[in-house]
């Protein structure tokens, strides 16, 4: 059977991350990823980044992911594209539809020594009358259009979700050249920052808050062609006679991401439910071990964040990985994560941060409790 | 129908993938060669990747990253073929698909 000293699932700034660490480690690393090109959602963050220095404030998204893939490629990293993992199973076997070019596959199952899953998040959904049409999308999926393809999803669109998803995907759909006709709210108040909202309001947008969507009204062939809102009460129901309707061929939605993951569930891998971090997560350690020994997570699966935190956490991960297979001395790596988690630390500051910075002390602390040391599986 | 993007004040939209033709549902169309062949259909204004089973109801772009398989569609004979993560090669035969196989 084939294998490799660590198998990465995942290849965006959490896996590429732990990559680099791992392959300048000396490990054998594999990288498999479903998508056609590797850097995760980063390809599509045309923005650039806050924050400090060191965590690349004022560098775009794309920049961070062609950085990152330079160090990848100079770390030895093989990377496997268009090759999705489908199974994984007890005694660190990994099985991948692996891409061969011309539509053929072939399925290899690996033995991996250490298994480090950054599997990424995926959209919520709102669910209305008509939600499923074609027309109706995630907010993510409008931003892969435009960003990625530089193709636009529709001229008129409706977002759905004042988040900064929300706020800035408006924004770079305008930039794309669409027409955002609303930005629609159920909370009573805008939710992302007000830079991000500011930009949105001087373009003429109007943000309805305390509003929702009724209904995307299609036409003869299913497509969306109108879009009713409405005001809501107080429980987020719809107030009958309050109704607007917006002439959009687009619905996107932004109304949070919750982690994926279907491996660490197949491998009953511990979890615990946080709310904070879009739901049900894989319990980790401070070495991102799951409560099964040599088997790793990072990033957004593990409770969703942002870019910098999944590279941070990415990073541990492959400092970790390697150090338990020998190729790093115990002090060397302790000294390393330490200054990694406090730049975690550092990222989650600030007002939205500091709920973040406790959530995942608490994630820490429960492992302790529940499970103590990784067990071998 | 051209939904392609004509200018931008950040990105570099200077193309130099090769043109290509694919056909779509018997219909001629140009393609970047290498793009998600979603990208393809929706440049040209094509929304409607496939029919559920059940109900017949159309399903087009979702997710954009191949979580959803919404586009799924029939790619040189090849049913479920997820669109927005398989890119572009001249002469593809792409068909819509109908339930879970064409017919299905």
């Amino acid at each position: 059977m084939l294998s490799r000293d660590i198998v990465i699932i995942g290849a965006g700034p959490a896996g590429l991350a732990a990559s680099i660490e791992a392959g300048k480690a000396g490990a054998d690393v594999l990288v498999a990823d479903l998508n056609m090109k590797p850097g995760g959602q980063l390809f599509k963050q045309i923005h650039k980044f806050f924050g400090s220095s060191e965590h690349h404030s004022g560098t775009r998204g794309t920049d961070i992911g062609i950085r990152l893939l330079k160090e990848a490629e100079n770390a030895g990293v093989e990377i496997w594209l268009r090759s999705a993992v489908i199974g994984i199973f007890p005694g660190n076997k990994v099985a991948i539809r692996k891409d061969l070019g011309d539509g053929k596959t072939e399925l290899i199952t690996l033995l991996a020594k250490k298994i480090i899953m950054a599997t990424g998040a995926s959209e919520n959904v709102v669910r209305f009358k008509g939600w499923t049409s074609p027309g109706v999308m995630g907010a993510g999926a409008a931003q892969t259009m435009v960003n990625v393809n530089h193709v636009k999803p529709g001229k008129k669109i409706v977002m759905v979700g004042s988040g900064n998803v929300g706020l800035i995907v408006s924004y770079q759909l305008m930039q794309a050249g669409c027409e955002v006709v609303a930005v629609v709210e159920a909370a009573p108040g805008i939710g992302g920052y007000a830079v991000h909202a500011a930009k949105i309001c001087r373009a003429g947008v109007p943000i309805y808050t305390k509003h929702t969507v009724v209904e995307a009204v299609t036409d003869e062939d299913g497509c969306v062609k109108e879009v009713v809102i409405a005001e809501v009460d107080g429980k987020f129901n719809p107030v009958a006679g309050t109704e607007k309707r917006l002439e959009a061929d687009t619905v996107t939605i932004a109304a949070g991401l919750k982690p994926v993951v279907e491996l660490p569930r197949l491998l009953n891998c511990d979890f615990s439910y946080h709310g904070l971090f879009g739901g049900w997560i894989p319990l980790h350690n401070k070495n991102m071990e799951t409560s099964v020994a040599g088997i790793y997570v990072a990033g957004d699966s593990t409770g969703v964040e942002e870019a910098n935190t999944a590279l941070e956490e990415g990073r541990i991960a492959g400092i970790a990985a390697a150090e338990s297979l020998g190729l790093i001395p115990a002090d060397r790596a302790d000294a390393r994560k330490k200054e990694i988690w406090g730049r975690l630390e550092s990222l989650r500051m600030g007002p939205f941060g500091e709920k973040r910075l406790k959530g995942k002390e608490a994630i820490l602390k429960e492992y302790k409790e529940r499970i103590g040391l990784p067990s071998v599986r | 129908m051209n939904m392609r993007m004509e200018n931008h004040v950040v990105i570099d939209l200077k193309r130099d993938a090769a043109i290509v033709e694919i056909s779509v549902d018997g219909q001629k169309v140009k393609a970047c060669e290498g793009e998600p062949i979603l990208a393809a259909l929706l440049a040209s204004g094509i929304k409607i990747n496939r029919y559920t089973m059940k109900k017949h109801e159309p399903r087009g772009l979702f997710c954009g990253i191949g979580q959803c398989t919404d586009c799924a569609m029939i790619v040189n004979g090849q049913p479920n073929v997820r669109t927005c993560i398989t890119p572009v090669q001249a002469g593809m035969v792409i068909q819509t698909q109908d339930g879970l196989t064409k017919g299905g």
